[in-house]
């Protein structure tokens, strides 16, 4: 029990040698999952950066498809996702306010819950399914942005219910409590001191979906997503091009493949960017919540 | 005891099959201090959120009995619970200010019961921070998160959140449990301040506190009320052996 800093005892190497394992055992995951997303983005801009150009951003397809931009595939994937979010998320929302603050503690309630779980790991090529059944059939609404965009807002209801409903729940009683005591409605105690707190995690659950749903392919594959259209959608019930579509063209259906393999990758660094700026404006948003937020230190 | 603002009678209270409170009966006079006290789990917390129907957001509480405060007896379904809970404030263990400014703490109950607007509103910040002894602290940084205060000064913050909606009855629950001692004298201080104008019932397990704060003191135990008296008789001349075993330190 003398040992002193200059020769530490066994025990003491032991821990060491223990610590150290641990920290590699840790860390090298991380390290190769970082790289792994480092190589992937050098290799998609090696490949594609070459066709990225303003006119590419802002022209059509020619030339079957072997030239020009893919404009077209930009507005109907931003509008294919912006039909979803506003069918999914006040209904997710409020689905989730439902859920976390009214429904009562109880067998229907659990059960409700954990279909919503289950749901939202059902495999999306289903619900693009569903959606002709749905939406281009029964509703009549046929092959347009409106059925996938519904379509996709289906999927998305799951995530966007069971990540609002945990930001929701994570708001301390305590602020329930206090509001009520001053003589709140329940819904004020909601409205004014919870809903506020909750939302940079309602947010994030929304951009999971938004990120989700830029991507997804197959639950538009059979509900309005076209190979080509001339012309830009004029309404919500025309057919449209999208990214994550035109990409899986490009990349698999197309006659001359080789030739088209640097499209495919802009279109895929096109898809990326889309997401990641969508991700940014969250972050900043949240920044500029977190200044109220200082309970959750 | 010649006026009474609060009248409990026979109050028995269960959660699910727990019977908490058992044939509760107690007065509490206005403009003075009532403490309720007693070792832990013997249900003062309970009788306290009685009194503005906290227990109600509890499932599978059930009451029977009658509270009665001017007259009317606030455990009857005809009770609009919202008003009751404006006219009744409470206080938490824990300090629990809201994640917004100083200001905006104090705001937020006038504003919800439309008790006027803007300058109007600004004005009843600086009276109840005043009233509660925090206004010279907080003065120059009123748009400040509420976080950035001390413990003892969130408490007084919460104190004067309780006191911005007019109430007139004010409930404390341990409201100095989670305070140091310099941080629990001042809002002791406070306590007695704020006696002359309002009826204020608190609940502590600290007997000393009991001591130097209240007027009238009920020692409860087990849910039932073992003592209900004038504090300072209760402690020179307790009226019942458990009392007195509590009080000289055998349990609790």
């Amino acid at each position: 029990m003398t040992a002193g800093p200059a020769a530490p005892g066994r025990k003491l190497r032991r821990v060491r040698f223990a610590s150290s394992v641990g920290f590699w055992l840790l860390g090298i995951p991380l390290a190769l999952f970082i790289a792994f997303i480092v190589y992937l983005c050098i290799y998609l801009f090696q490949n594609g950066m070459s066709v990225i150009s303003w006119a590419f951003l802002t022209q059509a397809p020619t030339k079957g498809m072997t030239a020009g931009g893919i404009w077209p595939c930009i507005v109907g994937t931003v509008l294919v996702t912006f039909v979803s979010l506003i069918f999914s998320v006040p209904i997710g929302v409020f689905s989730a306010i439902y859920l976390s603050e009214y429904a009562p503690a109880n067998f229907v309630t659990r059960a409700i819950r954990s279909s919503i779980r289950s749901l939202a790991g059902i495999p999306s090529i289903v619900y693009g399914l569903f959606g002709v059944a749905l939406f281009v059939s029964a509703l009549k609404l046929g092959l347009s942005i409106a059925a996938s965009g519904l379509t996709l807002g289906l999927m998305n209801l799951p995530w966007i219910i069971a990540t609002a409903e945990e930001a929701i729940s994570a708001i301390p009683g305590s602020f329930r409590e206090g509001a009520l005591a001053l003589g709140t409605t329940k819904w004020e105690a909601i409205r004014y001191n919870v809903l506020p707190y909750a939302l940079p995690g309602i947010l994030t659950g929304v951009l999971l979906a938004l990120a989700r749903t830029m991507g997804e392919t197959a639950p538009i594959l059979f509900t309005g997503v076209t190979y080509y259209t001339r012309q830009l959608p004029t309404s919500f019930s025309s057919k449209f091009m999208a990214l994550p579509y035109h990409l899986f063209t490009l990349a698999t259906q197309h006659d001359k493949l080789l030739e088209v393999r640097p499209i495919a990758f802009g279109t895929a660094i096109v898809l990326l960017v889309l997401v990641l700026l969508f991700d940014a404006a969250a972050f900043v948003f949240r920044l500029r919540f977190a200044g109220a937020n200082k309970w959750q230190v | 005891m010649t006026q009474i603002k609060i009248a409990v009678d026979k109050l028995n209270l269960w959660f699910g099959d727990n019977h908490v409170l058992k044939d509760v009966s107690l007065s509490v006079p206005p403009n003075a201090v009532t403490a309720i006290m007693g070792p832990s789990g013997c249900g003062k917390s309970t009788l306290l959120r009685t009194i503005n129907r906290m227990n109600d957001l509890i499932l599978g509480t059930r009451v029977t009995g009658r509270i009665v405060m001017d007259g009317e007896d606030i455990l009857a379904d005809s009770t609009d619970v919202i008003e009751l809970r404006k006219r009744v404030g409470m206080v938490f263990q824990k300090p629990n200010p809201f994640p917004k400014s100083i200001f905006e703490n104090i705001a937020f109950g006038p504003r919800i019961h439309h008790l006027g607007a803007g300058s109007e509103i600004a004005e009843r910040v600086e009276r109840t921070l005043v009233a509660a002894n925090l206004w010279d602290e907080v003065k120059d940084r009123l748009h400040d998160n509420a976080f950035c205060l001390s413990g003892g000064q969130q408490q007084r913050l919460c104190m004067a959140r309780c006191l911005s909606v007019e109430p007139e009855v004010i409930l404390l629950d341990e409201p100095a449990s989670a305070l140091d001692p310099l941080s629990s004298a001042r809002l002791e201080e406070l306590i007695g301040q704020l006696k002359k104008d309002y009826t204020i019932v608190i609940v502590t397990h600290n007997m000393q506190q009991a001591a130097r704060v209240s007027d009238w003191c009920a020692f409860l135990m087990l849910g039932e009320l073992v003592e209900f008296d004038r504090t300072d008789r209760i402690f020179t001349k307790p009226g019942d052996k458990r009392t007195e075993d509590f009080l000289s330190g055998r349990f609790g």
